[in-house]
Parts: C-alpha cells; sequence; structure tokens
C-alpha cells in the first residue's frame, strides 16, 4: 500500500525522529511511504483558539495537497502520529469550510468542506492504520518491536473520544517483546494541554498537568509513552521542570508509541546513549 | 391567552439575577486553586459521584440509544417550542393555574413579589397588610439565575432553601458553587461549623456525622414547611400536552414545599417544556443515573394544575426567557437549551474539578456554565468573554452529557465569536494583541510547506538558545504561561522535512514520488 506521511506540525519541527520511527514501522511491514511536501499543519491550533478566519488557509493548504495525492493514486491513505491533528483533519475541516462559507470569507469555497470530509474518511491515526487497516495485533512477532523496560502509558482526550481509539495503542504496547505496561491511575483525565489553554489558563493547567505526572511517576515506570506528540511535550515539559526521576535515577521521559514500535533488539531505542527505559535486564545494554 | 414573545432574541438587561461573571476566569481560578481544602473536598466528591455515575450508566446496555432518545425530544422540543408553550398555557390555565410570562430577571422577580404579597399576610408578619414574609424554596436554578432570594431579602421577604446544600450555602452567606450539590466545595466539619454559627437553637454539641447533621436540618426546616403560606420552586419539566410540572429531588424536602402552602408559585425555563407525558420515560432514567448516580429519582413529585381540598389551592408559573431566546437563535449553541441540569459535565471536568465553581462567576459552573452563560447574554459582553477559553476541550463533558450536547464544539464557536467580535471592534480596540499576531504569523507559516521548510531552517537557533540543558525553560511574551510550570525540549537541529529531502534525494530518481509544491 502506499501511504502518505502526515507529519503533523509539531512532529515536523520538534520530534523528528517520532516521523522517521512512523516510516520505519511501515516499510518494515512493506508500504512504501510518501512525504507530501505541500503539508503543513492541520489547523487545529487556529481552530481551537478561535481564528477560524486564520485556519481557513491552512486547512485549505492540507486538503488540496492531500487531495492531490489520493486523487492522482500517488498514495491510498494518509496517517499521522498524531490523535488530535487526525481528529482535526476528520471532525474540523469540514466545520472551517462551512463557517468560511457562512461568513462570507474572500475566496471561500462551498465545495471545500465536501473534499475535506473526502481527505478526512482516508486519514488515519497511527494505531488505528496499524490495527485496522494493515492487521497488526502483535507489534513483537509483526514489526520485530523490542523494547525491554517498564512504561505507563497516557492515552490523550482526542484519540480516546473523537477518534475512539479504545485500546488500540496499548494494545500494540502491550504486545511489545520484553516491554511491561503498567496501569497509569486516572488515565484518562486530561494533562492540561489543550493547545492555547495552556498558556490562557495556565494556572489550571498546571495543577492538571501535576497530577498526571504524580501519577506517572507513581507508577515507578521509566517513561510515559503515548500517541500524541503534543500533549507529550507537555507531560515532557512537567516531568523535566519537576526533575522526576526514576528510583534508579534516571530522568523520567516520555516516548511515542511509534517510537516504542520502531524499537527492535539490533537498533533499541536510546536516550542520551542509553537504552530508553530503566530497569532493565542486563543482556540488553 | 398572552402573546409568546418568541422569535426576538434579546440579550437581558444586566445588573440583575446571577448569569455573568464578575472578573476573568483565569484570574478567579488562579485564587480558588490557591485553597487547598476546597480542592481537597472537589476531587473527593466529583469523583466519587464519578465513579457512581459509570457504574450504574454501564448497567443499561441501551444508554447510548436512551442519549439519543433524549436528544431527539429535546431537539422536537425547541423546533416546537412556540406551539408548545402555547399548549402547556391552556392545559395549565384549564386545570386552575395562572400562567405569568417573564421577558427577564426583573421582571419574573417582580411577578413573583407580586404573588407573594397577594397571598396575604402569614403569623411572621409586621401587620395584616404587608403580605407573606416567608416563604419556603425548592431547590431550583431559575430562581438561582434571577437572583430572587436576594431580590426578595431587599424588600423584607425571607426566602428559606429547604434543600440541604442550598441550606448550607444560604446559612453561610456563600453562593452555590454546582447546580447539583451547591455546597459541594464544602466539607462536613465546615458544614458543622455554619450550623452551629446560623441556626437559632441548633445542639451545641453538635457533631459532624452526616446524620446528626441531617437532623439538625430537619429540625429547624421542619418548623418552616408547617408555618409557611408560599412555596416557590423550579420545574425540571413541563408536559403541554397535559400542563403539568414536574420536580425531581433527593431528599423529599421539595414535596413538602410543593403540598403543604397555601399558593405554589413555580419559575420555569422557558425550555423545560417537553411534548408528551410519555417524554418522562426517557428523562427519568437519564437523569437520575447522570446526576446522582442513582437508578431511580427518590422524590418525583408532579402536579396539574388544582385539586381543591388538597394541596396549594392557587397555583401559578412564571415563564422566563432571560436570554433563552437569544440562546435559541444561535445556530451552533441552541443545543444548550437541551440541558437537564444533571451536572454530568461539571463532575468529569478536570478545569471544573480543579478551579472550582465559583470561578465561572455564575449559577451555571462547569463545561455547561461556559457556553451557557456567553449564549444567554452575549459573548459582547465583557465578562463572558474568558468563560468559552476555561476547557482544555477534552471531551470528557460531551461524552457525559446524557443529551449529547457537544459542548466542546459549542466552545470552539463560541471562540470564534469571540475572535470575530474583538475584531470588529472599532478604534484603539482594533490594535492587534500579541496572540493576534502569533496567529497571523502561524497561519501565513503554516499555509504552505515551502514556507514551512525555510522557516525550520531556523530550528538551529532554538537549539543554540536551549543551550547547555537541552531544555528552554523561560519564554517571552505569550509564552511565559507555558514556561510557568514546564520546559520545552530543544528543538532538533534538523526537522523532518529537512531529513526527507536528504533521504529523499539520494533515492534513484524512478523510485521517486512526484510531491507536489515541493520548492526544488
Ligand atoms: S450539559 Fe449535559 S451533562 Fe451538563 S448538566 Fe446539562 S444535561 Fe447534564
Amino acid at each position: 500500500m502506499k501511504i502518505a506521511l502526515f507529519a503533523t506540525c509539531i512532529v515536523d519541527a520538534m520530534y523528528p525522529r517520532v516521523a522517521q520511527a512512523t516510516v520505519e514501522i511501515l516499510e518494515r511491514l512493506g508500504h512504501e511511504v510518501v512525504f507530501p511536501a505541500g503539508q503543513a499543519c492541520c489547523g487545529q491550533m487556529h481552530v481551537n483558539s478561535g481564528y477560524l478566519r486564520e485556519a481557513l488557509p491552512v486547512v485549505e493548504n492540507h486538503v488540496r495537497t492531500f487531495e492531490a495525492g489520493f486523487d492522482s493514486g500517488e498514495f491510498d491513505v494518509a496517517v499521522a502520529p498524531s490523535g488530535s491533528c487526525v481528529a482535526s483533519v476528520k471532525h474540523q475541516h469540514a466545520m472551517v469550510a462551512d463557517w468560511a462559507v457562512e461568513h462570507g470569507m474572500k475566496g471561500a469555497d462551498s465545495t471545500l468542506a465536501r473534499r475535506a470530509d473526502a481527505v478526512g474518511a482516508r486519514t488515519y491515526e497511527l494505531a488505528q492504520l496499524l490495527t485496522d487497516v494493515l492487521g497488526v495485533t502483535d507489534a513483537a512477532a509483526q514489526l520485530g518491536s523490542y523494547l525491554p523496560g517498564t512504561i505507563t502509558y497516557h492515552p490523550s482526550c482526542h484519540g480516546m473520544r473523537l477518534l475512539h481509539l479504545g485500546d488500540r495503542q496499548r494494545g500494540l504496547l502491550a504486545s511489545v517483546e520484553g516491554l511491561d505496561v503498567l496501569d497509569l491511575p486516572d488515565a484518562d483525565q486530561c494533562c492540561g494541554f489543550g493547545g492555547t489553554f495552556s498558556i490562557k489558563n495556565a494556572d489550571v493547567s498546571s495543577a492538571m498537568l501535576a497530577d498526571k505526572v504524580a501519577n506517572i511517576c507513581g507508577t515507578g515506570a521509566g517513561a510515559c509513552a503515548g500517541g500524541d506528540a503534543s500533549c507529550l511535550m507537555h507531560i515532557g515539559g512537567g516531568l523535566s521542570r519537576e526533575r522526576r526521576t526514576t528510583p534508579s535515577g534516571r530522568p523520567v521521559r516520555t516516548v511515542h508509541l511509534a517510537e516504542v514500535l520502531a524499537s527492535t533488539r539490533e537498533s533499541p531505542l536510546m536516550f542520551d546513549g542509553e537504552l530508553a527505559l530503566a530497569g532493565t535486564p542486563g543482556g540488553a545494554r | 391567552m398572552t402573546a409568546v414573545s418568541l422569535g426576538i432574541p434579546a440579550v437581558p438587561p444586566r445588573g440583575f439575577g446571577n448569569i455573568s461573571e464578575l472578573e476573568p476566569f483565569p484570574k478567579y481560578a488562579k485564587r480558588e486553586l490557591g485553597n487547598a481544602q476546597q480542592r481537597r473536598n472537589l476531587t473527593h466528591a466529583t469523583h466519587t459521584i464519578r465513579d457512581k455515575r459509570l457504574k450504574v450508566v454501564s448497567e443499561l446496555p441501551d444508554w447510548e440509544a436512551l442519549r439519543d432518545a433524549g436528544s431527539a425530544i429535546k431537539t422536537e422540543a425547541m423546533e416546537r417550542l412556540p406551539e408548545l408553550l402555547a399548549q402547556f398555557e391552556e392545559q395549565f390555565t384549564a386545570r386552575g393555574g395562572t400562567v405569568h410570562w417573564a421577558r427577564d430577571a426583573a421582571e419574573a422577580n417582580r411577578i413573583v413579589e407580586e404573588l407573594i404579597r397577594a397571598a396575604g399576610p402569614d403569623e411572621t408578619g409586621p401587620d395584616e397588610n404587608s403580605g407573606a414574609t416567608e416563604v419556603v424554596k425548592v431547590k431550583s436554578m431559575a430562581t438561582q439565575e434571577i437572583g430572587l432570594n436576594e431580590y426578595l431579602e431587599e424588600r423584607g421577604i425571607a426566602a428559606f432553601e429547604t434543600d440541604l446544600a442550598e441550606l448550607i450555602v444560604q446559612l453561610g452567606h456563600d453562593k452555590p458553587s454546582h447546580i447539583l450539590v451547591p455546597a459541594i466545595h464544602k466539607n462536613r466539619t465546615e458544614i458543622r461549623d455554619i450550623f452551629l454559627r446560623e441556626m437559632p437553637g441548633v445542639d451545641p454539641d453538635l457533631t459532624d456525622e452526616p446524620r446528626r447533621l441531617a437532623m439538625a436540618a430537619r429540625a429547624h426546616l421542619r418548623a418552616k414547611f408547617l408555618s409557611a403560606r408560599v412555596a416557590i420552586s423550579g420545574a425540571n419539566f413541563g408536559i403541554a400536552e397535559t400542563g403539568t410540572l414536574g420536580v425531581v429531588e433527593s431528599e423529599g424536602n421539595g414535596r413538602m414545599c410543593l403540598t403543604l402552602p397555601e399558593t405554589l408559585i413555580t419559575v420555569m425555563g422557558i425550555e423545560k417544556v417537553l411534548p408528551r407525558a410519555e417524554d418522562l420515560g426517557v428523562f427519568m432514567q437519564l437523569l437520575p443515573r447522570s446526576s446522582t448516580g442513582e437508578r431511580m429519582n427518590p422524590y418525583t413529585s408532579l402536579w396539574t394544575g388544582v385539586t381543591p381540598g388538597d394541596g396549594p389551592q392557587n397555583v401559578h408559573v412564571v415563564i422566563l426567557d432571560n436570554g433563552r431566546t437569544r440562546a435559541l437563535a444561535d445556530r451552533h449553541g441552541r443545543s444548550a437549551l437541551h440541558c437537564i441540569r444533571c451536572s454530568a459535565c461539571m463532575n468529569v471536568c478536570p478545569v471544573y474539578e480543579r478551579a472550582g465553581g465559583h470561578a465561572y462567576g455564575s449559577t451555571y459552573p462547569g463545561p455547561i456554565g461556559a457556553i451557557l452563560s456567553p449564549l444567554l447574554t452575549g459573548i459582547e459582553a465583557e465578562e463572558n468573554k474568558s468563560l468559552p477559553y476555561a476547557s482544555s476541550l477534552c471531551g470528557a463533558c460531551f461524552d457525559a452529557c446524557p443529551v449529547k450536547i457537544n459542548i466542546p464544539e459549542i466552545l470552539v464557536h463560541l471562540r470564534g465569536e469571540d475572535v470575530e467580535e474583538r475584531r470588529s471592534k472599532p478604534g484603539a480596540r482594533r490594535l492587534p494583541s500579541q496572540f493576534d499576531l502569533a496567529m497571523t504569523g502561524a497561519s501565513w507559516a503554516m499555509s504552505d510547506g515551502a514556507r514551512m521548510g525555510l522557516l525550520e531552517r531556523g530550528l538551529p537557533l532554538g537549539k543554540a538558545a536551549a543551550g547547555r540543558y537541552g531544555v528552554i525553560s523561560k519564554l517571552p511574551g505569550i509564552g511565559a504561561g507555558w514556561t510557568q510550570s514546564r520546559d520545552i525540549p530543544a528543538p532538533p537541529a534538523e526537522s523532518f522535512r529537512q531529513q526527507w529531502k536528504k533521504r529523499d534525494g539520494s533515492r534513484p530518481a524512478t523510485d521517486r514520488p512526484a510531491t507536489e509544491g515541493e520548492s526544488k
């Protein structure tokens, strides 16, 4: 299958390793990955902040870029390693298009909403694509995923509630060889990021983050995994500020689902030259 | 029949009642966050109700179908509102009740006061002509909204709340902070202290044991039930088909008010009307499970007009607009009027849990309050502007709402309205804020892959700024809120786009998919 990677703005600019890992997994399964260079951002930040006027060109760009590839057969589906960006593509793009028409914006295109829905229908979140389309249920067997250690998992709100990912992400993590997934208390609680919410309501957001960080550290896991780079940046930012460490003294980190799945015996996930997770069996080093 | 003034969306005049917040949410929230005791009380209470709700909801295999049914009935009621209200008036009047119409809080308060005065003196009044000076009240959101208690108090009429939690709030000279559990921010010890301080003749050895507290309240209220000649209630439902009003409650105190006094005055929002009696079948399953986590509601009172010789003989209903037609006229927001005030959304809301109900500065706190207050009184009102932003859009409220109100989507629309409204203001206010500028810049960069690529060449600068520890821990301007409690990792030396280009370039040309918009 030919798969377009929608890296999302934050992964592209801040976490290229997450995009690399996504490509790695898909290629390992024998699929061809395409990176449509016209892509930029899903526009979620603009939409969620109420800047719908500014969101329109961002949405238009995304729809234009991906529909061209679908139409020309350059790729069959699109995938993004981010639940919230996929939710935005699926649920917000048509809304922005309608809004623009309703508000008589210059250049508003009455066909955009329909086109956006068509692009949205062929766009998948990574775990969704892996399990529903590509039939991956056992990461160790099908992807060779290997990462010794303990991890806990935070299901991000938009993946959980807007995309109904259920336990797809967690299931994939649990099937990685050597990996122990520890239950996160109040896992379904928002980490407090919410895009510009973390800036406009910084105090409430910080209070939410503090609880999330405490719950993660309470599990004793070496890292917190998730499927949304923005939430992980938020949680990771809190862990870093509080200088949280595991019982063995290593910093508690956040890792993206794609990075975990891409980790293999031959080339395991490393941080600062060390194996990513704490408490790992000695042989793995 | 009185004309129904629907279809004329109007913002209620300011300064009456308790809808609009008085200071920006972030500011109030910050203060409330500092109250450690309150936060503990709230976390404990919301988590308890949350778990109970989840348990009883999961017992029903047809829960989703019930939610759909509830939502459909409400949609129908809103579509047929003028007709249903007229039918309700006709039926209510035919059965001996009197219907009054109030456009806003001021009108509703005045009507209620006149009805109380007309009810004649009670034993506690200063003279024969003063009318009743004490009334008992069934817990009601509508009367909270219009500020009825405060209005009556200024005019020498004491309105006694009979719901235990409302009583605690009233005795504590406090404001409710939750629509179902108004005293949720107080714990038992704090309640005992309020009773000891404020309840005349209370046992000085009162402990904070729930049973003892309830008994003290009961003794206090019993005297009021027996002497009051007028009762005031809200309504959970008004059935158009039969002219029936309904109140659901957990304690039975409301039932005392609804049956003992001679005069009963109900204040009901126009959106409470349901087409048919059988519709109750849906809501009586949805409401108790969503609100208190109970399978069945303990006390359900329904009354239809006057029954000679039994119960109140003067039965009135004040049908209240107070901004509701304005909300109804909002295409994206109108479903907020479907709300049955179950409070499930606030019990699951992570923002409400931390900031508390007072931070919303309105009778309606939590997620529903964040949309309802601006919808009722207008986003133009300075005090309302910060409410739609008081959410991380996590979606827990939408998931919990028994009538499927898409609160996050309405929040986004209201934010859009706010931004547009600020843009359209003349004069100095049109100067773009730092935030506006950031959004415009980001829109320019993020609507074109080549521009993004160009900007990403600046990533090494960010990496340099992060310095030795590999994190950025202080951002200027609007970013300062972020770095208040979290670091930003050092950006990578190269974006994925740049990496991909190299890799793509090293592949044989035939193998290389043509990509659109690539700057070669
Ligand atoms: S919005 Fe929904 S969940 Fe919230 S109080 Fe109203 S009916 Fe209940």
